[in-house]
C-alpha cells in the first residue's frame, strides 16, 4: 500500500443508524485498502456525532419497511461509531463537522464526539476532495 | 487439518459480521511479525471476497482458503 491512493469522500447527512451503519462499513473498507476517507457531517448526521448520543436510538431510514425494520435492528453487526474507530485505526481518516451544520445547531467542538477531529467549512472539504468524486448519504 | 503449514496464531471470527474477521485479521497482522502465519475462522459470505482483495492488496501471502463445516479457513502468512 505504498503507491498513493485517491481518497473516497463522504458527506453524511442522515442520521438514522442504518445510514450511518453503511457508510461506515464503506469507510472502514476503503481504509483497510489503503484509501485516505475525507468523511463531512451535516445536519442529522452532526446530530448523531454528540458526545454522549452516540450509542443512542437513532431511528431507521423511512425506506425500512415494518417487516426489514427488526431484521436490520437485530443483525449483530458492530455498531457505525466502533467500525469508523476501526477505521481511523488501520487507515487514513478525517472526520470534520459542517460548520453551517455546527452553528445551525448551536453547537462548539466541545460538544462532539472525539471520533470527529475538527469543524471545518465547505471549501476546506472540497480542498481534501480535490478531484475526486463526493458520495452523499 | 492435514495441512503442512505450521500456524502461528489462530483467529476465531466466526459468528462476526463483515467487515469484522478483515479487521481481525489486520489487527493480528500489525501486531504479528514477518513469516508467521495466521490461520482466520470466518463464517462471514464476505470474508471470501475481503480477505484474498486485501491480502493481495496488502502483500501478503494467502497460502490456502479451505472450506470446513460452516466455515472458512483463510491461511495467511505476513510478508513484510
Amino acid at each position: 500500500m505504498d503507491e498513493q491512493e485517491k481518497p473516497l469522500s463522504l458527506v453524511l447527512f442522515s442520521g438514522t443508524d442504518d445510514k450511518l451503519n453503511a457508510a461506515a462499513v464503506l469507510t472502514v473498507g476503503a481504509a483497510a485498502m489503503g484509501r485516505p476517507v475525507n468523511v463531512f457531517l451535516q445536519y442529522y448526521a452532526l446530530d448523531a456525532f454528540r458526545a454522549g448520543r452516540v450509542h443512542a436510538d437513532h431511528a431507521l431510514s423511512p425506506e425500512a419497511t415494518r417487516e426489514q425494520s427488526p431484521v436490520v435492528r437485530a443483525h449483530p453487526g458492530a455498531h457505525w461509531s466502533d467500525l469508523l474507530q476501526q477505521a481511523k485505526e488501520v487507515g487514513e481518516v478525517n472526520i470534520q463537522a459542517c460548520a453551517l451544520s455546527m452553528d445551525m445547531f448551536h453547537l462548539t467542538r466541545g460538544d462532539l464526539d472525539p471520533l470527529v477531529d475538527g469543524v471545518e467549512g465547505v471549501a476546506a472539504f472540497m480542498a481534501s476532495v480535490g478531484d475526486g468524486q463526493v458520495l452523499f448519504v | 487439518m492435514n495441512n503442512t503449514v505450521q500456524i502461528d496464531k489462530t483467529i476465531d471470527a466466526r459468528g462476526m459480521a463483515c467487515p469484522g474477521p478483515l479487521m481481525n485479521l489486520i489487527g493480528a497482522i500489525r501486531q504479528g511479525e514477518v513469516g508467521q502465519t495466521f490461520d482466520v475462522l470466518s463464517s462471514d459470505e464476505g470474508s471470501k471476497t475481503d480477505i484474498p482483495a486485501w491480502v493481495a492488496k496488502a502483500k501478503h501471502e494467502l497460502i490456502e482458503v479451505r472450506p470446513d463445516a460452516g466455515f472458512t479457513h483463510f491461511i495467511v502468512r505476513k510478508v513484510r
